[in-house]
């Protein structure tokens, strides 16, 4: 070509951005984001991420880590075994529904109804199975089927008709709630069976040994093998890998948490049913939302509406399933709290539920504006509110102070949220 | 593969679009052949972006025809001219700002392996296109949000270019960019056209048409006001006809500015 670049006259568009301008430097060296070799090049990688406001879990852990310090300075009783042990168990209903949230939060959305619902499928199980003596598993199965339904109707109003989402899971709140109660009928409270499956799922811990040992290097190592072999093929392929020594490094830090987490609960009944349930979902729906193109899409519609429905994606599809998909894990949510206290009484679904829930999500690290945040999130979050109500309650301080100190914890994350963003604006990567 | 086959790869004949008591495109031919880059200018409301749409099936024609590599095709929809090979990048990128840029390049055409997505053949061949197109960007695995304009809008480019279109319409590509991302997107343009792609360009730069358009076809008021080859055609000409008159402020201005120079 004989045409001269260099005279092309300028624009008369300023460079409105001084950010895209230093990133326009960064396109004369494309080596400077490719990492470099061994621990070294991990350490520069962190770094940078720091620096440019990309924290992930890492203020969460930090923060349960003071949480817990605080706690057991003030009461001995707090890093027991025991109490360890049923704070894991306690977190489960709640971090259920947190794990749909994080869905509806990836779309940038909001669903207020989930605290109703859970009440909603723990009174139907309970009218099926206790009043019409149902079979369990169908009951079961049924309740947890409420939730979707009921999760895909208010995403059908979202997405066809096009009411706000906090709109129509506003009304859902409100609906849902009366409908439970309806559903409970007049005598209010309905206990369930003792030794009934939904009782087991929080009752029931695996009091050999081994299954919590087992449990734990059966994760590292499949998390050992899968990041293995990944690199293998990366490697093979050409593409940039991760070194050995970083996989290493964080099998390990998994094979510490793990391990600790399997002495805590064999020094207690073993290990219980409702985590194993728990982390068995956290796998499933992580793997779903990074490893899927139905995964890919939530992402998508979380950064860009007009952009996904370009690329062919079928956008009321997706917003409709994740709707379900909150509603379902809703009802299973439900299910956990009302195996807690083995019955269905019309409080339940009510109170703070809601707020925990979302909150679990936020404080955990998923961003409210939407494609940002893993499912793993709801955990660290939920481990936090229920760690405050646990440790406030060794102390005998009411629920007004514990109201009142989640409220902050949940502003302080907030907030870091909010300033994440601006830094990561700054750094060019909001 | 830089050679102007006979038979146009696009050509339309006589068309008109008609939006209720506007009549935006009246009798409008144009033709773009293979390897070749025709920049599509004309003042704001000339009709370029209806033409355009009418191409990627966004509004269908109401009279005319559009040829397809020589024979009438029907573009209703924009699967239809997806179908066909036609690949739209709009002015207002269609990227999330959120996925990586393989993410993004694969977005609603993922490669799966078992069922899982196969993020390591998508980097591969994400590699692979970036390197055929020259493109330069920091890293393939950071998201889109990190990346400058003009690196977002090669990468918007080269996201059409996965399809392996046999024309690519660039709706003013280079509007909000600063010097160093125009001369990328440019590049980019002739990398297009060397790889024997048919590019329509809408801009209103006419450094850029200059630049890197083979033909230039002006539109004013919903109809042709020529076509000219660019290395034979003045600025000035081509001003002249999208303002739509020989005797008008710029070339009056030109005309004395020439005559104090013999002077």
């Amino acid at each position: 070509m004989s045409i001269d670049k260099t005279s092309t006259p300028p624009e008369d568009v300023p460079v409105e951005n001084p950010e895209a301008a230093r990133g326009s430097d960064v396109a004369v060296d494309p080596r400077l984001l490719v990492r470099e070799q061994g621990l070294a090049g991990y350490v520069t990688e962190f770094k940078r991420k720091m620096k440019a406001g990309d924290l992930g879990s890492i203020p969460v852990v930090i923060g349960l880590a003071i949480i817990w310090i605080i706690f057991q300075s003030l009461n001995s009783n707090f890093l027991t075994a025991g109490n360890l042990s049923d704070i894991s168990v306690a977190m489960v209903g709640t971090g259920m529904i947190a794990v749909g949230i994080v869905f509806v939060l990836l779309l940038g959305e909001i669903d207020l109804s989930v605290g109703s619902l859970s009440g909603v499928a723990g009174a139907t199980f309970a009218v099926l199975n206790i009043t019409h003596g149902m079979n369990e598993i169908l009951a079961l199965v049924l309740s947890i089927l409420t939730g979707t339904v009921a999760g895909a109707l208010q995403g059908f109003f979202f997405a066809k008709i096009g009411v706000p989402a906090f709109a129509v899971t506003l009304a859902g709140l409100l609906f849902w709630n009366g409908l439970m109660l309806k559903i409970l009928g007049d005598n209010g409270t309905i206990n369930l069976n003792d030794n009934g499956l939904v009782a087991k799922l929080t009752s029931y811990y695996f009091s050999d040994v081994a299954a919590a040992y087992g449990l734990a290097i059966g994760v590292t190592v499949l998390f050992f093998l899968s990041s293995y072999f990944g690199n293998r093929r990366r490697e093979a392929a050409g593409v940039p890998s991760r070194p050995l020594s970083e996989t290493i490094l964080r099998t390990v830090l998994l094979a510490i948490v793990s391990f600790a987490a399997a002495l805590v609960f064999n020094q207690y009944k073993g290990l219980p049913l409702a985590v194993v349930i728990f982390v068995a979902v956290l796998f499933i729906t992580d793997f779903v939302l990074r490893r899927t193109s139905y995964g890919r899409k939530v992402f998508a519609l979380g950064g860009s509406v007009e952009a996904s429905r370009r690329a062919g994606i079928n956008v009321d599809m997706v917003r409709i399933s994740v709707f379900a998909i909150s509603g379902t894990f809703a009802a299973i949510g439900g299910l956990f709290i009302a195996s807690k206290i083995a019955s269905a009484n019309q409080g339940a679904g009510g109170g703070d539920l809601l707020m925990n829930a979302i909150a679990a999500a936020v404080i955990g690290g998923t961003s409210l504006f939407g494609g940002r945040g893993r499912t793993w999130n709801a955990l660290l979050g939920v481990l936090v509110i229920v760690s405050i109500q646990y440790g406030l309650a060794l102390q005998g301080i009411a629920s007004p102070v514990q109201y009142m100190i989640t409220g902050g914890v949940l502003l302080a994350t907030v907030v870091i949220d909010a300033v994440t963003r601006k830094t990561q604006k700054s750094a060019g990567r909001a | 593969m830089v050679h102007v086959s006979a038979t146009p790869v696009l050509a339309l004949r006589g068309v008109s679009k008609r939006f209720g008591a506007v009549q935006a495109l009246t009798d409008v031919e144009l033709e773009v052949h293979a390897g070749e880059v025709v920049a599509l200018v004309g003042d704001n409301g000339a009709g370029k972006s209806t033409l355009v749409k009418t191409i990627a099936g966004v509004h269908p024609i109401d009279e005319g025809v559009i040829e397809w590599d020589g024979k009438a095709v029907q573009v209703n929809k924009p699967h239809d001219a997806q179908n066909l090979g036609i690949a739209t990048v709009y002015q207002d990128l269609a990227l999330c700002d959120n996925i990586d840029v393989v993410g993004n390049l694969f977005l609603g055409r993922e490669i799966r392996r078992r069922g899982v997505l196969d993020e390591v053949e998508m980097e591969r061949r994400s590699r692979e296109l970036l390197d055929q197109l020259s493109i330069r960007i920091p890293s393939v695995r950071i998201p889109i949000a990190s990346l400058s304009g003009g690196q977002r809008q090669v990468v918007a480019i080269a996201r059409s270019m996965l399809g392996e279109p046999k024309l690519v319409i660039l709706d003013e590509p280079t509007a909000a960019l600063g010097v160093e991302q125009t001369a990328q997107v440019l590049d980019l343009v002739e990398r297009l056209r060397e790889r024997g792609h048919a590019v329509i360009l809408i801009s209103h730069n006419m450094a850029d048409v200059k630049a890197v358009a083979d033909k230039v076809a002006v539109l004013r008021l919903g109809k042709n006001n020529g076509v000219f080859e660019v290395k034979s055609t003045s600025q000035e000409e081509i001003i002249s006809a999208i303002t739509g008159a020989t005797d008008n402020a710029v070339t009056r201005r030109a005309a004395r500015s020439n005559g104090e120079i013999k002077k």
